[in-house]
């Protein structure tokens, strides 16, 4: 085969791969925009005939989407802040603090890696039900706050630290705390941007969950807002869409902006094997 | 002896949150999935019995059991190799070095991963509507008569199982193309001078080269696909005739619509038990296929 015609294979295919990937994502933009009915039509109308913001108005003022927003920026925030806390130290107390049973500790945490999360969810729900915690943000955050995965992740990384910057801190008498806040945590940065997105975008997008714990109107994350008002209003297809767009839109942006980090993340965590 | 304390007050609150919110659920699962616990329990705690394997055993005799896990393996042994299938072609297209603009190709590729499940969801069912649908319409082009995509319980499952693909695919093909690229190139210079076709060197220079990242991706795949519950929730409801009800879609309903905890927890367990064996499976047959 000439080499002109393998380029323009290849890149007919990249196109046409770009183009599945990313129609679906343009055309739940453009028929948020269409007046109520538009989009029901043949043929499917690809560009709204007069673009309208009536369907976002909808969504914030009668269907709670505004609440929603709050809550998952709430929630995700939480979960990012507090889980990060949480994973970077003991991420750090794995790979360069010495104590006893720490091998065997380290391979019981990768041992609950092969447990599916939903395997406690029943448990976790009723002992939250006694606990007074159903249907409240800590439902949600509080069982996020650590994350096996995240420990593993911050001690694969934090590995690379020499021994010697510690000791040296530590001849000259300070504290552990101090050593960990002044020393580690700066550099340790690049890989908190980088959990740090990835928690974010897991939190945001989360569902089964969520569905679970939260039960009432008022504390629904997005996702859990936008299936329960898909099952109500099945037909609204333009309402859907623009829904949809709310919840995406931020994690879309987050991920555009900070690009290289996330994926960073992701050829890190997957080196596990 | 101060550092020996330092490092378990840094690893207490993880620690303390893992054995709690996780670790003890699990336990307890597998204690709950031996009783009846059901509405009655949860009212007062005194109607509780211990059932022993009760609840496994009545769950082996339920069709809608066998049925549940027949439509997980139809997801899963469907949708993984489409899924993988489509990754390696994604990132083996990145990596040919006659793809022009690539940052953009590997973003648009990507984009569809970090989108949420439930959102998306919605915009391929709004794709797949039989009246009003795209997807009919471009099918109806050619002469195509319009199919019942989610009201079909034909239809249904490969439907989820498109929509889990172009949702997926885009995240294993990050992994492939970093697999790809940690490949020699001159593995390919010597093959060139020794005539070997394209093809040729993809059998036999990436693909065994790949091997690993293979088999880690599918491991990582299968207990991702095994997890099947958001989409059929959000597009068919488990419907239509219950042909897209997934294993935990049944321990959803089980648990959270019947409050037959008792039950719900042997279906986790009985889902995590197949999940390992199956994770077992594949290493064991990797493992042969390396050694022969």
């Amino acid at each position: 085969m000439n080499p002109r015609m393998a380029k323009a294979i290849i890149n007919g295919l990249l196109i046409g791969g770009a183009v599945v990937a990313l129609f679906p994502l343009l055309w739940m933009l453009s028929v948020s925009f269409m007046h109520p009915g538009e989009a029901s039509a043949l043929p499917p109308p690809l560009l709204p005939a007069h673009a309208t913001w009536r369907n976002y108005e909808e969504l914030f003022t009668r269907a709670g989407m505004g609440r929603y927003l709050l809550n998952s920026l709430a929630i995700s925030g939480a979960i990012t802040v507090l889980s990060l806390a949480c994973n970077l130290m003991a991420g750090y107390a794995f790979a360069k603090l010495r104590f006893h049973g720490r091998e065997r500790l380290f391979q019981g945490l990768l041992g609950m890696l092969v447990i599916p999360a939903q395997v406690a969810m029943l448990p976790l729900f009723l002992m939250l039900k006694y606990m007074g915690l159903v249907n409240s943000y800590a439902a949600v955050i509080v069982p996020a706050m650590a994350t096996a995965f995240g420990i593993f992740l911050v001690r694969q990384y934090a590995r690379s630290i020499p021994d010697e910057l510690m000791e040296a801190a530590r001849i000259d008498g300070a504290g552990e705390l101090r050593i960990f806040t002044q020393i580690v945590l700066p550099l340790l940065k690049p890989i908190m941007v980088t959990l740090a997105i990835y928690t974010f975008l897991t939190a945001w997008n989360d569902f089964m969950w969520p569905l679970i714990a939260l039960t009432g109107q008022e504390h629904y994350t997005l996702p859990i807002g936008l299936a329960s008002l898909a099952r109500e209003h099945a037909q609204d297809s333009e309402l859907m869409m623009a829904g949809s767009v709310v919840t995406v839109i931020p994690v879309l942006a987050l991920f555009l902006a900070m690009q290289r980090y996330y994926i960073e993340g992701l050829l890190l965590g997957s080196v596990k094997g | 002896m101060n550092a020996q304390r330092a490092a378990w007050w840094f690893l207490a609150p993880a620690l303390l949150v893992l054995g709690v919110f996780f670790l003890l659920p699990v336990l307890a699962a597998l204690g709950l999935s031996l009783t009846d616990y059901d509405l009655y329990a949860l009212a007062d705690i005194r109607h509780l019995r211990f059932v022993a394997l009760g609840n496994y055993w009545d769950l082996l005799h339920q069709p809608k059991f066998w049925s549940a896990l027949g439509h997980t393996f139809y997801f899963v042994l469907v949708g993984v190799p489409l899924s993988i299938m489509v990754s390696l072609g994604a990132a083996l297209l990145l990596h040919s070095p006659l793809a022009r603009c690539k940052p953009f190709f590997r973003t648009a590729l990507f984009a569809p991963v970090v989108t949420t499940v439930a959102a998306v969801a919605l915009v391929w069912r709004y794709i797949f509507n039989t009246k009003y649908g795209m997807a009919n319409y471009v099918l109806g082009a050619v002469g195509i008569h319009p199919v019942d995509w989610l009201g079909d319980p034909h239809w249904a499952m490969p439907t989820i199982i498109l929509f889990a693909v172009w949702k997926n695919f885009g995240y294993n093909m990050i992994i492939f193309l970093a697999g790809l690229q940690a490949i020699p190139g001159d593995l390919y210079e010597a093959a060139r001078i020794d005539g070997a076709s394209p093809l040729q060197q993809f059998r036999h220079i990436t693909l065994p080269m790949l091997t690993p990242t293979l088999l880690m991706v599918s491991i990582l795949t299968v207990s991702g696909y095994f997890q099947l519950f958001a989409e059929p929730y959000v597009m068919t409801e488990g419907g239509p005739l219950q042909s897209t009800t997934s294993v935990l879609y049944l321990m959803y309903n089980e648990g959270f619509r019947w409050w037959n905890f008792g039950t719900a927890s042997a279906v986790a367990f009985l889902l995590f038990v197949i999940m390992f064996a199956f994770t077992a499976l594949m290493l064991r047959v990797a493992r042969r296929g390396a050694a022969a």
